[in-house]
């Protein structure tokens, strides 16, 4: 990826010029824009809006609405944990402080490593099997102290995968 | 002979490790020399055995479940292959499980059966079947049928779908919408989800009917972002539909044309509210509209809309392929056909399980779910979502039906269960549910705005033993100014739980 500030600039406009003739175009150029880059980099508002003929003020009131978009780089992974009542129902609560705990940070933090960023979610629809949480696209559950600190093992050493 | 073997791809069953399940499955069969194919179905909604792995036999599918990697090398051991064997797995002939087997399956007859994205394994049981006599009747005689019916919105306020689809028809525009409400967000429930990632072209059969009965040529399916897998399936289906004729500008050769696309949410709550959903669509904040006028007159860039939840588009292909007498004969009074019920929380058999209306609460928590896993006494069911009411185990016998559940102050809602056994603190869910409501007011009206942030602080302070008589009583007075002075369900349902809770369970309220 061309990082530089000028790379970033072009990469935005590449992405929001594809989508915006789109019919309420600024969701979806907010999911292309935080599915490529991790979240939406500041340079990203001023653009949108010359595009779409609104407001910086406007863009920006956007994503500050959505629990989802994020101004600020996440760490390498970012763990979602369901707090909502299916989960609780299940052990949630415990489960939700060891996580805090073992990872030492809260909710909307980041790991001092940067590995690991962590959010709160309410509901991944997983609810006969909760506690779950969310990697990435995967979505785990029945999740207990055990299994959360294999996870995490893994996560910060290398991906394990069985193919 | 080829073995065939399935492995759901489907959320729950992914995420107890039905990927790495199917994995090795393959790769023991190929150290075996087995002649295997493996099929990625849906889940049958039978929660807690999965992983459940089935193999096809001439008898029927016999079903194994929960397996997990260390049983993957028994189950070929003991001959799994021939579906009636000794293991600890065995669950015999999946459809006659008694789970599944007591269930009253409508809409989702399919689910689990199939591939879920394949055409060819949709329309081989009975799929599009409802839209090949769709094109043939008249946009009156469309909506007729769905009146006729007895069909009822099943995303949680129950409006009769029929008389919808009529206003939206009869309102003149160059433009009208079909909006499918994929924005799942009430906890315990996944429903839609099972749809979206076990039948999706049911929903999309059903949506082109909508667009065919209201004369609307494009759909949108907005779809919360907490679904990756739904909105892989959904993507992969639809554009397999274009690709077949069933989308576009030619549905099945009648040479009308209907579009549809999904779009995903952000993490909003609140967007699972009709009006909230409209403007997040239109690419704005998720903020409530007042209503009047309604979506259907004016709802989606100011057009006629039709926003209908998943499992009520879900229904219309039944209804239509089967006739509106067939559905409206399940069912009780004025709740007609059949409700997919989602038992989740603590429950031993968690899963989903559709039944007619008008069965018992407690049927579906012992006779279904198995009791708690925990092995403890059932304290507290709450039914609907985080806006449903907190039930007790005195009123377990009220029937599932939307007038039964109105008449002791609970809602059916989407038809979420979601069982807590004997060490909730009710105190603490009460707190929850304002705490949830402050996190996902949209922040346009005042009583769910500001109410919620104050039903925190007093909950607390009832918590705390701070002058609890006088704070009880202000804490009914804001849940009441909530019901009444809120825009939308959000505030105005979020003290359901909050007053049943106290209601039903003051000694959680001493400090």
């Amino acid at each position: 990826m061309d990082e530089t500030q000028a790379g970033v600039l072009n990469t935005i406009e590449d992405l929001v010029g594809s989508i915006k003739h789109k019919p309420g175009a600024l969701l979806p150029i907010l999911h292309s824009i935080q599915d490529h880059f991790g979240y939406i980099p500041d340079p990203a508002i001023g653009v949108i809006a010359s595009h779409l003929r609104c407001t910086e003020a406007d863009v920006h009131g956007v994503i500050s609405f959505y629990h989802y978009f994020r101004s600020q780089k996440p760490g390498r992974y970012v763990i979602e944990v369901c707090r909502a009542e299916a989960c609780q129902a299940q052990g949630g609560r415990e489960f939700e402080q060891y996580v805090r705990d073992k990872l030492n940070i809260g909710f909307d933090q980041t790991t001092p490593s940067q590995d690991i960023s962590l959010k709160a979610v309410y509901c991944l629809g997983n609810c006969a099997t909760g506690p779950s949480i969310r990697v990435g696209d995967d979505i785990k559950g029945r999740m207990n102290p055990a299994k959360f600190d294999r996870l995490v093992d893994e996560l910060t050493t290398f991906k394990l995968e069985l193919k | 002979m080829t073995l065939r073997v399935y492995v759901p791809y489907e959320t729950t069953a992914l995420s107890l490790g039905a990927e790495q399940v199917a994995t090795l499955i393959r790769r023991e069969a190929e150290r075996r020399g087995v002649d295997i194919e493996i099929i990625r179905n849906g889940s049958r909604g039978l929660f807690w055995l999965e992983p459940l792995v089935e193999v096809e036999t001439d008898e029927g599918r016999y079903g194994f479940g929960p397996v997990e990697l260390d049983d993957v090398a028994s189950l070929f051991d003991a001959g799994f292959e021939r579906g009636a064997v000794e293991h600890p797995l065995a669950l015999g002939l999946t459809e006659q499980i008694p789970y599944l087997k007591n269930q009253q399956r409508v809409t989702f007859a399919r689910i689990g059966i199939t591939d879920p994205v394949s055409l060819d394994d949709y329309r081989s049981l009975d799929g599009f079947k409802g839209l090949d006599k769709a094109v043939s009747l008249s946009a009156q005689a469309l909506v007729d049928c769905v009146k006729e019916s007895g069909l009822r919105g099943r995303g949680g306020a129950a409006f009769p779908t029929g008389i919808k689809w009529q206003t939206v028809l009869d309102a003149q525009a160059p433009q009208k919408y079909i909006v499918c409400n994929a924005d799942e967000g009430d906890s315990g429930t996944f429903a839609d989800r099972m749809v979206m990632e076990s039948d999706p072209y049911m929903l999309i059969e059903g949506m082109i009917i909508s667009g065919l009965a209201v004369g609307a040529t494009q759909g949108y399916i907005y779809l919360r972002e907490e679904y990756p897998l739904a909105h892989e399936l959904l993507n992969k289906a639809i554009e397999r539909a274009y690709a077949a004729g069933y989308l576009g500008d030619n549905i099945a050769g009648s040479g009308r044309r209907f579009e549809l696309e999904v779009r995903l949410g952000a993490g909003a709550y609140i967007c699972g509210e009709e009006t909230s959903l409209l403007e997040s669509l239109e690419g704005k904040r998720g903020m409530v509209r007042a209503k009047p006028p309604l979506p259907a007159i004016n709802g989606l860039f100011g057009q006629p809309t039709v926003v209908n939840n998943v499992l009520t588009f879900a229904a219309i292909p039944s209804i239509l392929g089967e006739g509106a007498e067939f559905y409206a004969n399940y069912g009780y009074e004025r709740s007609k056909g059949t409700l997919p019920f989602q038992l989740a929380g603590n429950l031993k058999q968690g899963g989903l399980v559709e039944l007619a209306f008008g069965q018992r609460l407690r049927d579906l928590i012992y006779e279904f779910g198995g009791g708690t896993r925990s092995g403890r006494p059932v304290r507290a069911v709450q039914v609907g979502g985080p806006l449903g009411a907190y039930l007790s185990p005195e009123q377990f016998d009220v029937l599932l039906d939307y007038e039964s559940f109105s008449k002791i102050g609970a809602v059916l809602g989407h038809g979420g269960v979601v069982v807590f056994d004997e060490t909730v603190n009710m105190a603490e869910q009460a707190r929850f549910s304002m705490e949830f409501c402050v996190e996902e007011s949209c922040g346009k009206c005042t009583p769910c705005r500001i109410g919620s942030v104050r039903g925190v602080e007093v909950i607390d302070k009832i918590i705390a033993g701070d002058n609890r008589a006088a704070n009880i009583a202000l804490l009914e007075d804001l849940c009441d100014t909530m019901i009444q002075g809120s825009l939308c369900a959000m505030g105005g349902m979020t003290p359901f739980p909050v007053k049943s809770a106290l209601q039903y369970f003051p000694e959680d309220f001493n400090s």
